[in-house]
């Protein structure tokens, strides 16, 4: 017996935090690397939810646990890497139940079912994520091979409408190209192909700009959001640049040293950030109103140690509103602080809710 | 791909031009000729040659003119399939190599076949199942491959197999079957002896191979594109076949440039104790009797197994690895 998560029961919690359109919800996600020189707990009680055509945009700086909770949610966290705590549900299909994942061996063949199948994920570097001895096509057609059961004539098919539908010039003759005979926007158009040929339910986008000049950048943003809306994609979007998530998530949640600081919708977050670190984050970001030749105000000291991280607040070292005696003692919980945006810190404990 | 054989294959008379002159040179290092040998073995047993008989012999070599001109008339002789006689057995060269060379051959891609056979499960084996039990186990198993030297190995077991069993192991060919002529029967003889020398030549190789594909696939199994293969929800050991160790079969291949040589001319010990009809033995003799024409051909016949084995493995390398295809056709 798998078990799973029934909307009634979701909402006798603290909030009505799954809807119809839920296509993910993490709970108390914690992932942790054993070491010999100690635990790193690369992600520390994670909670967040992604709905049917939503983007949201997980932000924080390296090493804060992103790319570690997605590869959690996807099940393929490799040793000494391990899922400790918390429920990843999914809904496979719609008006179905959602299904806790972690009840899947992450090896066996369910959830392999799900990887690349129901859930896909857009790479960092698309040049290393790409073999360099097999062709394009060859790496495509695997890619819907795994899941359906058509022949390789009907795959290629596949694949030459899935590299015209992003944009890929000439795409018939880029089958028989290996990925270092391409451009770095190309490439990420590849590896983009590649996510949608099981046409997935959710998309995971993990910093997919980072290794792509400025220009090509900005097209492989409108093109997802494009694809994004048209199919009416969940979509999970990582990023260190909160410039991209303005562009491109509905919803953000801003991670540091592996804890969510604040959460909420893009507008909230932008407008009127409640945690010290997104406002430290924002003031970082050049604007075009920024004079020239100015430095632009960074954030104080440096990431902690993962096996050293300091007591309470995960930020206090670094934050410019600490409070001596509190934030260096208790660690702050998530609060509301309005109906759809959250933040944990203490300069928001007036109205404390824990929305755990 | 065609471009790129022709291109190599375009390569082939310059490396041997190259070769036979190195292989002429060392023909040339001993002292006097052969002819003078020859004579002085003739004296030796008595008999006596007179000095007609000398001349004609050095005109028949050429040895009376200067090196260049013998050169090229050994070459020529070569060229039209004449490898000339052998002083010591008093027989056609091509004779006494013939059956010897398709003997060698035969055992050594048998000790290619066997080498990667063996190595490449371990390999992957022991690089998947990292400091596991039995990769320490290989890993120890490697080293005392590598460590021992293939003849000591081949006089332990011919002792063994003497001393515990009454059998002897070696030749290639059961007695009856030694001097004959090629029929199913000495096919199927031959095949119940030559997996041990086989086995013996091949343990080495195996070992480092194995030791090299571990190395490299080790490098491989963290690259992004295995999390990309397991995010497409492919099944863990096919993706390891697909990618890494397609990857990590490169440097492997190229490594097929010098083993193969090293497998032909590195039998030559081991053949000897071993009493294998191959070629190894035969230039041992002809070095000790001065068999200078014989050995000549012997380690020309060397260095073109040589070429023949790096050419090969070039090939192979081009048709796994398109970024060398591409680049240099």
């Amino acid at each position: 017996m798998r078990p799973t998560l029934t909307i009634e029961r979701c909402q006798l919690g603290s909030e009505s935090f799954v809807n119809n359109e839920t296509i993910l919800s993490v709970k108390g996600l914690k992932t942790e690397f054993v070491l010999d020189e100690g635990t790193a707990k690369a992600v520390d009680g994670v909670s967040f939810k992604v709905d049917r055509g939503q983007v949201v945009g997980i932000v924080g700086e390296s090493g804060c646990g992103k790319s570690v909770t997605i590869k959690s949610i996807m099940g393929i966290i490799q040793k000494p890497g391990k899922i400790v705590e918390g429920r990843i549900f999914f809904r496979l299909k719609q008006n179905e139940e959602l299904v806790d994942l972690r009840s899947y061996d992450s090896r066996g063949e369910e959830m392999r079912n799900i990887r690349g199948n129901d859930i896909a994920l857009i790479p960092q570097e698309p040049m290393a994520a790409l073999s360099p001895v097999h062709t394009i096509g060859n790496q495509l057609v695997e890619a819907i091979r795994l899941h359906r059961n058509i022949s390789k004539k009907e795959a290629e098919k596949v694949a030459v409408e899935r590299m015209r539908q992003v944009g890929m010039p000439s795409p018939e003759e880029r089958m028989s190209v290996y990925s270092w005979q391409l451009s770095g926007g190309l490439r990420q158009r590849v590896m983009i192909a590649m996510a949608l040929m099981c046409n997935p339910r959710l998309l995971i986008a993990d910093e997919p700009t980072t290794a792509i000049d400025v220009t090509t950048q900005a097209q492989v943003l409108s093109l997802l959001r494009e694809l994004q809306s048209a199919q009416e994609l969940a979509m999970i979007f990582i990023t260190h640049d909160l410039g991209v998530v303005a562009q491109i998530a509905d919803y953000v949640v801003v991670m540091y040293l592996g804890k969510v600081v604040e959460k909420g919708p893009v507008d909230d977050i932008f407008h009127s950030p409640g945690h010290p670190y997104t406002k430290a984050l924002l003031a970082s970001i050049p604007t075009i109103h920024t004079p020239a030749r100015e430095e632009l105000p960074t954030i104080g000291g440096s990431l902690p140690h993962p096996f050293n991280r300091p007591m309470g607040c995960p930020f206090h070292p670094r934050c410019a509103a600490f409070i001596p005696g509190t934030c260096d003692k208790i660690p702050p919980t998530l609060t509301k602080i309005s109906s759809q945006h959250s933040v944990s810190c203490f300069l928001h404990s007036e109205n404390l809710v824990d929305t755990q | 791909m065609l471009a790129f054989i022709l291109k190599r294959l375009m390569t082939l008379p310059l490396l041997m031009f190259i070769f036979s002159v190195l292989a002429f040179i060392l023909i040339q290092a001993p002292p006097g000729d052969f002819v003078t040998s020859y004579v002085a073995e003739l004296a030796a047993s008595g008999s006596s040659v007179d000095q007609l008989q000398i001349d004609a012999l050095r005109q028949l070599y050429g040895l009376d003119q200067p090196a260049y001109m013998q050169y090229f008339k050994w070459i020529w002789r070569m060229l039209h399939g004449d490898l000339g006689i052998s002083l010591d057995f008093q027989k056609p060269i091509s004779e006494l190599i013939g059956q010897r060379l398709l003997l060698t051959v035969l055992l050594g891609v048998a000790t290619l076949i066997f080498t990667f056979a063996v190595a490449l499960p371990i390999g992957i084996f022991s690089a998947t199942r990292q400091y596991s039990f039995l990769d320490y186990f290989f890993t120890v198993f490697n080293y005392v491959g590598v460590a021992t030297p293939t003849f000591m190995t081949a006089l332990i077991l011919m002792w063994l197999a003497f001393s515990q069993f009454g059998i002897t192991i070696t030749g290639l060919f059961s007695p009856e079957f030694a001097d004959e002529s090629w029929s199913w029967a000495r096919v199927i003889d031959l095949s119940k002896h030559i997996w041990l020398p086989m086995v013996i030549l091949g343990l080495d190789g195996t070992a480092r191979l194995a030791r090299i594909l571990r190395a490299n696939l080790l490098d491989e199994l963290n690259k992004p594109y295995m999390e990309m293969a397991r995010a497409k929800g492919m099944p863990e050991w096919r993706l390891v076949l697909k990618y890494p160790v397609r990857l990590a079969l490169n440097p492997l291949v190229s490594s097929l440039g010098w083993y193969l040589p090293l497998i032909f001319s590195g039998s030559l010990i081991v053949a000897t104790v071993l009493n294998l009809p191959t070629i190894g033995p035969l230039l041992l003799r002809s070095l000790i009797s001065q068999d200078m024409f014989l050995a000549g051909t012997i380690v020309l016949t060397y260095f073109g197994l040589a070429v023949i084995g790096t050419l090969l493995s070039d090939i192979l390398l081009a048709w796994l690895d398109p970024r060398i295809r591409m680049e240099e056709a």
